[in-house]
């Protein structure tokens, strides 16, 4: 049996029919084909799916495409301004040098942009470390993680996003 | 070139833009037409018989395509997966090995090895068909037991290996290292366990294929990190594709640590069944399957013992291991605990005798293989306690027997007693910096305040040594290696003076991309923009070896120069026509060709379309184009070198341990990008951390389910285990290559467990604690400090 769903992704009106157990990161990749989304587990654990639902962060592994009826949903694809102007922890990113094999890289960034505005754009590095939890990655060691954070929250303060 | 890309400048990444936009293409994401998704059945016993297997429920489930089996790979006369590293015993013997069906016939032989492969239209629906296949098993005993492998009373995981022995293998004279004991003044002896990894690169295995009838060429996607070698193994020894005929590509690959070098099996059956489904395969692991089936690391159980003189100086190490391979021997499984790990073990030292045995077992647990550092963490973490174990119980200074026992830097080459000969180094000076970046003479009052707070502080050092940029082929050949161990690359300038890089190396997180673009526009004088790197394919890129044992730079960046040279060389012949010189007489400096003493000069870009439109150019001696291919084998390993110092608190009351600082000195040659290198080190010491602290792959011992299979289970450094790192380089050229470079992506792995597990003891040394089992655990320091089970 499939349902009909419909909802905003990164501005853009979406539906599709969709079985039951369907979860939104398979709505994105399979069927809308947006790739940038990455699946790195089967127990939630590892983050790399994280996008935004109405503004918060979920683990779109986590939550099936039937419940996202009507929700505006932004994942990494949606977050630039333009193919020249990257988001201010897009930015970071690159200039920290946070990323190497790039996999978690999509929920990273997502999970920081979250964060930052979880905690009024003030963050120090016991609280980016503590709150990063929800997101593994293999390959930096979380330090230059860490540190495009930091040097994103104000960056997005003074952008205004 | 301008300093700001040229080597040793901090560049920014190239392939960054697309991995932060959500453009990368890694395998899973591939979109290909009338896909069919696979699933594989696997065994949920380590040990049993199939009696039965009934495939024809499961054959009516919705969208099933088809279904294969043991029965029907090896009915097609499918190869078995191989071996490419033969280790003679110490009688002179080849390792026993053992049959690697793709397939389970009869028998399982881990949890996760391979029943029945699902192929439907799509991923739920082979996965709800795989529910629907009997399988009536006859469960069987396990030997899971590493210590207990070798015993008359554990069943044999295959008939070949009598015994599970897979090699019983030594290096050095055994009376040799007794006659050097015998005069010691004090002998340090330890017992240890490096306990078993599970590598989990964040993008887990994939594999798609697909297969053109018309032209009878396969096409596979894989997760790998030597897409060349991949095929070469397919075509020559499993599938008999013949390689002309079988294209690999290995695109964005999200990371591997040593799990992707390896030939698996479902990329072999999605390739093979691709043909006799007539759409395309695709497979992507769930995490669970990454845990139960992706070649696990480590695993080893170890005595060793030290001998030294009254003045600290070493005289002797004798070491015996018990390295674990599991059920099958993995593509490089044999080499691992021989050839990676044993001629290690003289570490900075000039330990004059060293001796080791090394019997590789066989368990009912998956295939064990190289993951970060191969051999070399394992010996690196032998010497580098038993050393910190001998000063404490000397009442020496841990850095200060380092230093009397370190070889100098006067020796170089120095040949070491276990057949490497190290070609560079100077260790005194990376210890210096080591202490004092990490303010060394500082931390007895650290302690103090920790201990004002109830926390036990502890400091430890690991001064370690690696080989790696595998390798110099000959030398590879000698040791039973089944491949040369060259790189290749090409530079093909466009006539627009662009240009393209191919490398038989493969990026899966190193940043070749921006790395060996450096390079080029360095050496020829040309905007880092229009070098664009071209690597994963084995239709566009020159064959080559692929990314491990930290040898993209060296070998793979070396290729790339010798290219490089060539383009050099033919573009001074047409600029001296251009410029009616002697060749002779022409110079090239930062991308211009000059005549020397005159005002005349070409830039390399106009002798580049000459080339491509050769109107005014010497056709009688010079063929059109820029176009230069070179392979580069080395002549010798590198040796990067270096010593970390970490810093831990541990609670008493609860065992649990903070990494508080920790510190990394490291030579790795010269740098081409410095951010690039430092990210790896980080990379590396929290996966070291990781092993010192957090992970363990936990068997159980009777029935050999995997127990730590999840990330629930088994505990991934996250950000708040690991503090930010404090990096800095010492240099020392390597002699024998042209960049002067060594390795880096593995250092970090290489060093950091011993630091950790030193700073442990060092902490728990005031309550008499004398040991306490990798990973330290809260539950295994609790255990440490208060006794009991």
């Amino acid at each position: 049996m499939t349902i009909n769903v419909a909802m905003t992704v990164n501005g853009k009106a979406v539906s599709g029919k969709v079985e039951a157990r369907t979860l939104l990161v398979q709505f994105l990749r399979e069927q809308l084909g947006m790739t940038g989304t990455h699946v790195g587990c089967d127990t939630s654990q590892c983050g790399a799916c994280v996008v935004h639902v109405d503004g918060k962060s979920v683990k779109s592994c986590t939550i099936l495409a039937v419940q996202l009826e009507g929700s505006k949903v932004t994942t990494i694809e949606g977050l630039a301004e333009s193919a020249e102007k990257l988001h201010p922890m897009q930015e970071a990113f690159r200039e920290n040098h946070a990323l190497q094999c790039g996999f978690c890289t999509p929920g990273m960034v997502m999970s920081a942009i979250d964060m930052v505005k979880r905690n009024n754009y003030q963050l120090d590095e016991a609280t980016v470390r503590r709150e990063l939890e929800g997101n593994l990655c293999r390959c930096t060691g979380y330090h230059n993680i860490v540190k495009a954070i930091l040097a994103a929250a104000p960056a997005m303060k003074s952008a205004g996003v | 070139m301008t300093a700001a890309t040229g080597i040793g400048a901090r560049v920014l990444r190239t392939e960054d833009r697309r991995f932060l936009t959500g453009t990368g293409r890694y395998v899973d994401d591939l979109p290909l037409a009338r896909a069919t998704y696979a699933y594989f059945l696997r065994s949920p016993h380590a040990h049993a018989k199939i009696k039965s297997l009934d495939t024809a429920a499961a054959k009516a489930m919705p969208g099933v395509v088809e279904i294969f089996t043991g029965k029907d790979t090896a009915d097609a006369k499918v190869g078995g997966l191989i071996c490419g590293w033969v280790v003679k015993d110490k009688h002179g013997q080849p390792h026993k090995a053992p049959p690697h069906p793709v397939m389970a016939l009869d028998t399982v032989r881990y949890v996760g090895d391979t029943v029945a492969m699902i192929v439907a239209n799509s991923h739920a629906e082979a996965r709800d068909a795989a529910e629907a296949i009997a399988v009536d098993y006859e469960v069987l005993p396990a030997n899971v037991d590493l210590a207990r492998a070798f015993d008359k009373d554990v069943p044999e995981v295959h008939p070949e290996a009598p015994g599970n022995l897979v090699y019983d293998w030594e290096i050095g004279v055994k009376a040799d290292a007794d006659a050097a004991f015998a005069k010691a003044a004090h002998v340090t002896k330890m017992d240890i366990v490096n306990n078993r990894l599970i590598p989990n690169a964040m993008e887990p295995r994939a594999a798609a294929a697909d297969y053109d009838k018309g032209t009878g060429n396969y096409t596979l996607w894989s997760t790998s990190q030597n897409p060349h070698v991949l095929r070469l193994i397919l075509s020559a020894f499993v599938l008999g594709i013949p390689e002309h005929k079988l294209r690999v590509i290995a695109p964005d690959v999200g990371g591997g640590f040593g799990s992707k070098i390896f030939c698996y099996n479902e990329e072999t059956m999605v390739t093979w069944a691709a043909s006799r489904v007539g759409r395309p395969i695709k497979w992507t692991a769930e995490r669970s399957e990454s845990f139960m089936t992706d070649a696990h690391g480590r695993d080893h159980i170890t005595h060793a013992e030290l001998a030294l003189d009254k003045d600290g100086k070493f005289l002797a190490l004798k070491v015996d291991t018990i390295a674990n391979m599991g059920a099958y021997l993995s593509t490089f499984s044999t080499a691992v605990p021989t050839y990676l790990y044993a001629t290690l073990l003289a570490g900075q030292y000039t330990t004059p005798v060293i001796y080791a045995n090394v019997k590789a077992a066989l368990t009912h647990t998956a295939p064990v293989d190289a993951y970060r550092g191969a051999g070399r963490p394992e010996a690196t973490f032998v010497i580098e306690t038993i050393v910190s174990k001998a000063a404490a119980e000397l009442k020496m200074d841990s850095a200060e027997l380092r230093r009397r026992n370190f070889i100098p830097s006067t020796a170089f080459p120095y040949q070491t007693p276990v057949a490497l000969q190290y070609d560079s180094g100077n260790y005194p000076p990376i210890i210096d910096e080591a202490i004092r970046i990490a303010d060394y003479k500082g931390f007895e009052s650290r302690r103090a305040e920790a201990k004002s707070r109830g926390k036990l502080r502890g400091i430890g050092f690991s001064s370690y040594i690696e080989a790696c940029g595998l390798g110099p082929s000959r030398v590879i050949g000698q040791l039973g290696g089944g491949v040369g161990q060259w790189e290749a690359a090409q530079i093909k300038f466009n006539p627009t003076g662009n240009v393209q890089v191919m490398t038989g190396a493969h990026s899966h997180g190193q940043s070749h991309e921006t790395t060996f673009a450096q390079i080029v526009s360095d050496k020829l004088g040309i905007p880092i923009e229009t070098v664009e790197v071209v690597h994963g394919d084995t239709a566009t890129t020159p064959f080559g070896m692929g990314s491990y044992g930290s040898r993209s730079l060296a070998v793979g960046g070396s290729a790339i120069m010798k290219a490089a040279d060539k383009i050099i060389a033919k573009g001074k012949k047409i600029a001296a026509h251009l410029m009616e010189a002697d060749v002779a007489d022409v110079v090239f400096e930062q991308g211009t060709f000059k005549v020397a003493g005159t005002d005349k000069s070409v830039p390399l870009g106009a002798t580049v379309f000459a080339a491509y439109v050769p109107h005014n150019y010497p056709l009688e001696e010079l063929e059109p184009g820029m176009d230069e291919n070179a392979f580069y084998d080395p002549s010798n390993f590198v040796y990067p070198a270096g010593t970390q110092i970490c810093e831990v608190e541990i609670d008493p009351d609860t065992g649990v341990v903070e990494v508080v600082n920790h510190t990394a000195v490291d030579d790795f040659g010269n740098i081409i990008n410095p951010m690039i290198v430092d990210g790896q080190v980080h990379g590396g010491i929290a996966q070291g951390v990781g092993q010192a602290l957090l992970e363990m792959a936990v068997y159980d011992k009777e029935t050999g389910q995997l127990v730590s299979g999840s990330f629930m289970d088994y505990t991934l450094p996250r950000a708040d285990n690991v503090p930010s790192f404090k990096l800095a380089n010492k240099v020392t050229p390597c002699p024998h290559n042209p960049l002067g470079v060594k390795g880096c992506g593995e250092a970090g792995a290489i060093a950091a467990p011993a630091a950790v597990m030193n700073a442990v003891h060092d902490a728990l040394a005031p309550l008499g604690v004398k040991h306490v089992p990798m990973p330290a655990t809260s539950l295994n320091v609790w255990q440490a400090i208060h006794g009991g089970n």
